[in-house]
């Protein structure tokens, strides 16, 4: 049997820069294939030239699909391909949807220029996508505009105007990145059953390894533009033959902390750990004061010396709330006690505290100004708690701190004159730790550390912090979405929901023995159940 | 990267650098601006050197009375007098004039032609209708022109910066008030401020500048406020104040160079802006005082006299030279500042 898809030697360059550098792969009829790879290695636009959407890039190659090349089709031609031969469900449904027109005008649009059906006949079809993707009361709902709808809704809106016009080949880029963890598997789950009713092939587009564990048959993996190795996924997850391949399966974080100490100081204490945002309210009553929106709604946590206590709970659910209000940098309520004082609000009372805890952002794009040098970023925090330094001894110490997180000038001539736009996401969270730990602080808040990272630099950074804690003694407020993240680096853990605390214990309670069904719930969509026998 | 890092703004420069019509326009700009600020070498009616039967006298600078060069006066000695010309005909007596023999304020009593005056070898771009040379109106007029845009911007885009800074950096009640006193201050009729303005004081440039001023940060402000009310919640700055910063550290250090993009850009438009302005006051008479050399007031003559072309002609080739090297210069400049480029050249 020809393969349904066969992508020969593509190669694709943007203004003269060329990114894929001779991909090959095939497809099967109703197979599904994970195309696997960390940002930059080119797997979206190998997507995305499927469907000729890659904008301003010129491709060379051959993509045999249904007997022709896509690659030589013109314009017009393509549009007998989209929708209704290959479709494409994004990773963000939020923007990927018009926000003006319902759902249903959405995928009813797609059922009338593609399936010729009459207006009625394709709102009644829509109504019945809706339902075979899970939402409930599709009669109600497909009359609803995007903002309406749940993160969860919208993708299975998605994919049910995908499914539309009927493809034999789904590309499902990143599907369900953008989503909460609980809702991570639901989608799967999904695109699963509908792949097998309609017999359509799927290309899921990832870096995650536990989604190609559990979805998909064979693999590819690419870096930099080239496929390093593909085959089924059993066979390539379990022996990996190319380095990178390696790499990426061993980037499942190892836990190498030391156990709690019972008696250990206690640092941090918050009982009844309020926050309270100021909103709009509706209509006129808007004009005479502000309502009030509760964020997180008493939190009481203790945080001991040398520990790591690790908050996980979903978009909203007022952990960022709670890591800024810790680090006095938002109003909160309640009783906040770090070493027994607590913030005053007066910036040069503060100042001991804020030592004494410091701070790592998500983001490391947007947590280094970019037009401040390394040794000016990291530098900073002497000049407010160590003013008497002298410049010289202060750029010993900044380049101390910085061969501290693992960057030296070997590595990197002239590091300390550099600008962070010339690093990587991995070097620049580096340089951000190394700000924060510049001016020896008890408590580091993490606020998401590894989220915005690629999987194999996320180990990396991992490892540093663990390394961090078991030198230096330092106590970690982890805050993460992230189990696997929580099973690495933490002692206790307390779980957030809408701004409750759903539970807190040790590690090994709430692990093993959750008590709440909402952490069931987040366990079970984590995938850990089908990790294989090492964890 | 073997080269020497560079700063988000040494890359920006190497891209307007490579603009070819936009670099190419501020190197012909600064030299007629240093050109302008030399005027009174290249156009005065006083020669640079002057040597009178074996006395070294430099007129430009300290000029002598007349009876120093032959003559019957202790009055300032004008060379274009025909007896001081003859005088320096004379063997041993020699002066070096420079490349265009008139002030903006010489008043050739000895002309051949009644005024206005056509083009001729004595005057090259001819004289307006009080027989001053134009070309030394127009030198002398650029220059005033570009030093009122330059004092205008500077202090238009401090006003808007440090007023857009204060609003996007503590928001809330401040934010508020000073937003609802710009929109009251901006809805003055600043036209008709200017004439009663005008009627009021003696008109002088600096009036014209405070009054202008007043008005020009308006628009800047609310630029330089979107882009502090962005740049003050990303995680950089909540680093910093997580490190004890003052607010008036993370302000200038952390949010301000990185709010100057609209700044920067918005630089040469508001200097032609500011041209602009000051010609138009100067053609309605509002502007600067009269005898100031002034393109504005050209125009108002060449209106006057429509017959004498070359005075509007030559008054509006200047003027569109200027305010295109000027576009030019700001279309360059914001392509070099474009954020999208500006990642770009990061990846790469």
């Amino acid at each position: 049997m020809s393969p349904l898809l066969r992508v020969h030697n593509l190669h694709m360059s943007f203004q003269g820069r060329e990114v894929v550098h001779g991909v090959s792969f095939e497809m099967q009829a109703g197979e599904k294939l994970a195309l696997v790879g960390e940002s930059g290695s080119g797997k979206t636009v190998t997507a995305l030239s499927l469907l000729g959407l890659a904008r301003g890039a010129w491709v060379r190659g051959e993509a045999m699909f249904n007997g022709q090349d896509l690659y030589k089709m013109a314009e017009n031609d393509w549009r007998g391909i989209r929708g209704s031969e290959i479709a494409m469900v994004f990773q963000e449904p939020m923007t990927a949807l018009n926000p003006l027109f319902t759902i249903g005008d959405q995928i009813a649009e797609v059922l009338e220029l593609k399936k010729g059906l009459s207006r009625q006949a394709a709102w009644q079809r829509a109504i019945d996508l809706l339902n075979d993707t899970g939402i409930p009361e599709p009669e109600r709902r497909v009359g609803s505009y995007p903002h309406q709808l749940s993160g969860g809704q919208r993708q299975r809106a998605m994919i049910a105007m995908a499914l539309a016009g009927e493809p034999k080949l789904l590309l499902a880029d990143e599907p369900t990145t953008a989503l909460d963890v609980s809702l991570r598997g639901q989608i799967l789950a999904l695109l699963d059953s509908l792949q097998a009713k309609h017999n359509m092939a799927v290309l899921l587009i990832t870096h995650d390894l536990n989604m190609v564990r559990r979805f998909a048959q064979r693999v590819v993996v690419m870096e930099n533009g080239l496929v390093v190795e593909q085959g089924a996924v059993a066979q390539v997850l379990s022996q990996p033959q190319h380095a990178y391949t390696k790499r990426l399966v061993d980037s499942q974080p190892e836990r190498n902390v030391f156990e709690p100490v019972s008696n250990a100081p206690v640092l941090l204490q918050a009982t009844g750990l309020q926050v309270h945002y100021p909103v709009p309210r509706p209509g006129w009553r808007g004009w005479l004061g502000r309502g009030s929106f509760t964020a997180l709604h008493g939190a009481d946590f203790e945080l001991r010396s040398g520990q790591t206590l690790g908050v996980i709970g979903e978009s909203g659910s007022g952990k960022s709330s709670l890591a800024l209000a810790a680090l006095g940098l938002i109003p909160f309520q309640g009783e906040f006690q770090v070493e027994g004082q607590t913030w005053q609000g007066k910036p040069k009372a503060d100042l001991p505290l804020r030592r004494a805890l410091q701070v790592v952002f998500q983001d490391p794009f947007s947590s280094l100004s970019p037009r401040m040098t390394v040794e000016q970023v990291v530098g900073e925090g002497l000049q407010v708690h160590a003013p008497d330094l002298n410049p010289l001894a202060r750029q010993i110490k900044v380049l101390e701190t910085l061969a501290d997180v693992g960057m030296n000038e070997e590595q990197f001539p002239g590091l300390l004159a550099r600008y962070p736009h010339e690093f990587s996401g991995g070097q620049r969270q580096r340089i951000a730790i190394a700000r924060a730990l510049i001016v020896q602080p008890r408590v580091l808040v993490l606020d998401e550390p590894t989220s915005a990272l690629d999987v194999s630099i996320q180990k990396q950074v991992l490892d540093l912090l663990q390394r961090l804690q078991r030198e230096r003694g330092l106590s970690y407020l982890l805050i993460t979405h992230d189990i696997e993240v929580i099973e690495a680096m933490a002692h206790h853990v307390m779980v957030l929901k809408d701004g409750h605390v759903v539970e807190a214990g040790t590690l090994d309670e709430v692990m093993n023995q959750p008590q709440s069904d909402y952490t069931r719930s987040l366990l079970a969509a984590s995938f850990l159940a089908e990790r294989p026998a090492s964890a | 990267m073997a080269t020497a890092s560079l700063s988000p703004s040494a890359l920006a420069w190497q891209r307007f650098r490579r603009n070819r019509l936009g670099f190419v326009s501020l190197v012909l700009f600064v030299i007629l601006f240093l050109v302008s600020l030399a005027a009174e070498l290249v156009s005065n009616d006083k020669p640079l050197v002057a040597s009178f039967q074996g006395q070294l006298h430099v007129p430009v600078f300290k000029n002598p009375p007349e009876t120093a060069f032959g003559g019957d006066f202790a009055t300032p000695t004008d060379f274009l007098d025909p007896f001081i010309r003859q005088q320096f005909q004379q063997p041993g007596n020699w002066a070096i004039y420079p490349l265009n023999p008139y002030h903006h304020g010489t008043l050739n009593y000895f002309a051949k032609e009644p005024n206005p005056a056509p083009p001729s070898a004595d005057n090259w771009l001819g004289t307006d209708d009080r027989g001053r040379d134009l070309l030394a109106r127009l030198l002398y007029g650029f220059r005033v022109s570009v030093l009122f845009a330059l004092a205008l911007t500077i202090t238009g885009t401090i006003l808007g910066v440090v007023t857009g800074a204060i609003q996007g950096f503590f928001v809330g009640k401040i934010d508020l008030a000073m937003q609802r006193f710009i929109e009251i201050w901006g809805a003055m009729p600043e036209l008709y401020l200017l004439i009663i303005f005008s009627a009021v004081f003696e008109p002088s440039v600096s009036l014209l500048l405070i009054l202008l001023s007043l008005f020009g940060w308006m628009g800047l402000s609310d630029y330089v406020r979107a882009e502090f009310l962005r740049n003050r919640q990303l995680d950089y700055v909540r680093a910093a104040r997580a490190l004890g910063l003052s607010n008036w550290a993370i302000i200038w250090r952390h949010v301000l160079p990185n709010s100057m993009t609209p700044v920067v850009t918005f630089l040469p438009f508001r200097m032609s802006a500011a041209i602009l302005a000051l010609t138009s006051l100067d053609f309605l008479g509002l502007g600067v005082p009269p005898g100031t050399p002034s393109l504005g007031e050209l125009l108002a003559q060449g209106k006057n006299n429509i017959d004498a072309w070359w005075i509007s002609i030559s008054t509006f080739a200047v003027l569109v030279v200027t305010l295109l090297l000027l576009t030019f210069m700001g279309d360059a400049l914001r392509d070099a500042l474009d954020p999208r480029k500006l990642k770009q050249e990061a990846e790469s």
